[in-house]
């Protein structure tokens, strides 16, 4: 396999996505030099350096009780690059088809410019390597904190914030169950891009109906003072998805509806949309201005 | 090819198309029930029940009880599945009728001339004609009375079964339902005690099977009569696509969860009409289970898990001692979760430290 085989022909390259599903293992091609433009680029929006009260996402303790997730007022200090809209399933397909993707559980006949549904964690991890490799710039998932940031007036977070009557475990899940309720109509499918319209930043689709990946693992957190922390324990098994509510999913799902346990409302449908480190410059940029004083906090993910 | 059974049910179905007239009674059982008094119900959306009585008031009684066979499309699940469902009154399951042993049953059905099929219906609580269902066979554009002396008590499936290939077809396309026929001095715990409820729920559960394309997407179609050949394939291999309660996946969660609250005393009716069922209540029990729903036999105690035989109706008797989400299941987990034969209690109420507690809040693991 060589660098080539993304410019291979649709014909070409369904047979290799065909060999791939067949278990043939292929290598992963490098990065090329000279064929990017196989490649759109994505459009991103540059949002500006901010802060944001985050409610933190996890389970938090006090004195053994479910307490109310602890609001934090976060400072991301560098500017955040990131795309405009979701991935798409024609840009999906194009990874898959090189062979550095899984197809994700879809339609045969899904439209190329619907947001790419039916993705694990995993797969939106695969993507971001592949497509870094393809644009030789660091893409990778959003953290919560930094979707939060993007989407702005669009954040939801979760529907409960875990607090609880300390006597009455039962009504932290009865608030929950309540606050999620839904009438049992059906889901819709995955819409055209642009649908959902775009939010005061310029981000378009932000808490429509396909929930996005972050890289945000789950969290059970002790805390003993007002923000104070005795433990942390962190399951990187489960990350965090951001939509019309938070959710926490198994990586591995690519269906949302069945990542649930037997109560609880779950994500409609599972996408994601990429965020782009700073280049060299850019970076030279921010430290130059750390060390000049310029930005005296740290990012705060 | 036809079997010998289909041959005798088509023969059946043959016969009625004519509209046979009812037998008539000797004029003096006519004259002993025209003297009865009446009563006319109006019926209810599962999973909720019409207002009744649980212990009789006065003698036997004429219940008068109409239904509206309804063909129409209906979504049976959150990807918007949707099927020709043939329903009893426009809800799968059919609503729940209740009576007291020794009433006597008039039901009217209505087959509007807007349907494409004919239907009729079989009551298993009742005696003779194929269960009425001889004696209800009713075209588009025509309606008929049926009149059955309900002598036994307990909980019983009504189905349609207008012959043959049709009777599978009509029932797991939606057409079944059941009727509750209570001891006239209400139901008894085992040791003849009485026993009462505060509210009862009816839970009818379907299994549909429905076609695929080539892609794997489920198919639908432009009326009953073309899904029939596909449907009946899929029928064949015995797997359902779908395993519902009240008509479709989560019709008894979220914004239907059922409600009740700690102290309430419970009845659940529980029907399938075609296939084996094994109810349970996540974090609750069954008190006392007429699993095979008839209340001449003392109930079951404590019950974990109680079976539905397929063409049966059973009732679980249950009083919520904690608040919170229950999920009421087929203990099937796979049906339950992936085929959607789930429902959601939502009980209110004061925790019960006794009962239950968590004695450590989840921590990391003690390392020495």
């Amino acid at each position: 396999m060589n660098t080539t085989s993304i410019l291979l022909s649709g014909a070409a390259a369904a047979a290799m996505a065909a060999a791939l599903a067949g278990g043939l293992v292929l290598a992963v091609p490098e990065r090329p030099a000279g064929d990017a433009a196989a490649v759109p680029p994505a459009e991103t929006v540059r949002i500006a350096p901010g802060t944001l009260l985050f409610p933190e996402p996890g389970a938090f303790l006090r004195d053994g009780r479910p307490v109310a997730q602890p609001r934090r007022s976060l400072r991301l200090a560098a500017p955040l690059e990131i795309m405009r809209h979701q991935v798409s399933v024609g840009a999906y397909r194009r990874c898959v088809a090189a062979g550095a993707c899984s197809p994700a559980d879809l339609p045969r006949d899904a439209a190329p410019d619907l947001p790419v549904t039916g993705v694990s964690h995993i797969d939106a991890e695969a993507y971001a390597a592949w497509y870094s490799r393809q644009t030789g710039r660091t893409w990778r998932l959003p953290s919560a904190a930094e979707w939060a940031h993007a989407a702005g007036t669009r954040f939801v977070g979760d529907l409960w914030d875990g607090a609880g009557d300390a006597d009455n475990p039962a009504s932290a899940w009865l608030a929950r169950y309540r606050a999620e309720g839904t009438t049992g109509a059906p889901a819709a499918p995955p819409q055209p891009r642009g649908r959902f319209g775009a939010n005061e930043k310029g981000v378009v689709d932000l808490a429509g109906n396909v929930w996005e990946w972050t890289s945000t693992c789950y969290r059970r957190v002790t805390l003993v003072g007002e923000a104070e922390t005795r433990a942390t324990l962190e399951n990187c098994g489960v990350r965090i998805a951001e939509g019309r509510h938070r959710a926490y999913m198994s990586r591995f799902i690519r269906d949302g509806k069945s990542g649930g346990c037997a109560v609880g409302t779950p994500p409609e449908h599972l996408g994601f949309r990429l965020v782009r480190e700073p280049g060299p410059l850019a970076r030279f940029a921010l430290l130059w201005g750390r060390l000049t004083g310029a930005q005296a906090e740290e990012p705060a993910v | 090819m036809v079997t010998r059974r289909e041959a005798m049910m088509s023969a059946g179905l043959a016969a009625l198309v004519a509209a046979l007239p009812a037998m008539p009674a000797s004029a003096q059982q006519a004259a002993e029930i025209a003297a009865l008094p009446r009563e006319k119900v109006k019926l209810v959306p599962p999973p909720f029940v019409h207002a009744h009585d649980q212990v009789a008031r006065g003698g036997p009684k004429v219940v008068e009880f109409t239904m509206t066979i309804q063909e129409k499309p209906m979504v049976i699940d959150d990807i918007g599945t949707t099927v020709h469902a043939m329903t009893y009154d426009g809800s799968v399951p059919g609503p729940l009728m209740v009576v007291h042993e020794g009433d006597y049953v008039e039901l009217t059905l209505v087959n509007p001339a807007s349907n494409e099929l004919p239907h009729n219906i079989d009551f298993h609580a009742a005696t003779g004609a194929l269960g009425g269902g001889e004696l209800t066979l009713i075209n588009p554009g025509e309606q008929v009375t049926l009149r059955f002396k309900a002598t036994r008590s307990g909980t019983f499936v009504y189905h349609c079964a207008p012959g043959g290939p049709m009777i599978p077809w009509h029932v797991v396309s939606g057409m079944s339902g059941a009727i509750m026929i209570l001891p006239r001095d209400g139901l008894k715990d085992e040791t003849g005690k009485p026993v009462r409820y505060d509210r009862v729920y009816y839970v009818g559960e379907n299994d549909f099977y429905v076609p695929r394309d080539a892609d794997g997407n489920f198919k639908s179609y432009a009326s009953l009569g073309e899904s029939y050949a596909d449907t009946m394939e899929v029928m064949r291999g015995l797997v359902p696509t779908h395993v519902v309660f009240n008509g479709a996946v989560g019709a008894l969660t979220g914004d239907n969860a059922l409600k009740s609250a700690v102290g309430e005393t419970v009845l659940i009716v529980h029907s399938q009409a075609n296939r084996d069922s094994r109810p349970h209540l996540i974090g609750g029990h069954g008190d006392h289970v007429w699993e095979e729903g008839k209340f001449a036999n003392p109930p079951a105690k404590d019950l974990e898990t109680w079976f539905i035989r397929g063409g049966s109706a059973g009732a679980a008797l249950y009083t919520f001692l904690q608040p919170g989400i229950y999920a009421y299941v087929n203990h099937n987990l796979i049906e339950a979760v992936e085929l959607g034969a789930t429902a959601h209690f939502v009980v209110d109420g004061e925790w019960n430290e006794d009962l239950m507690s968590q004695v450590e809040a989840p921590r990391p693991i003690a390392t020495n």
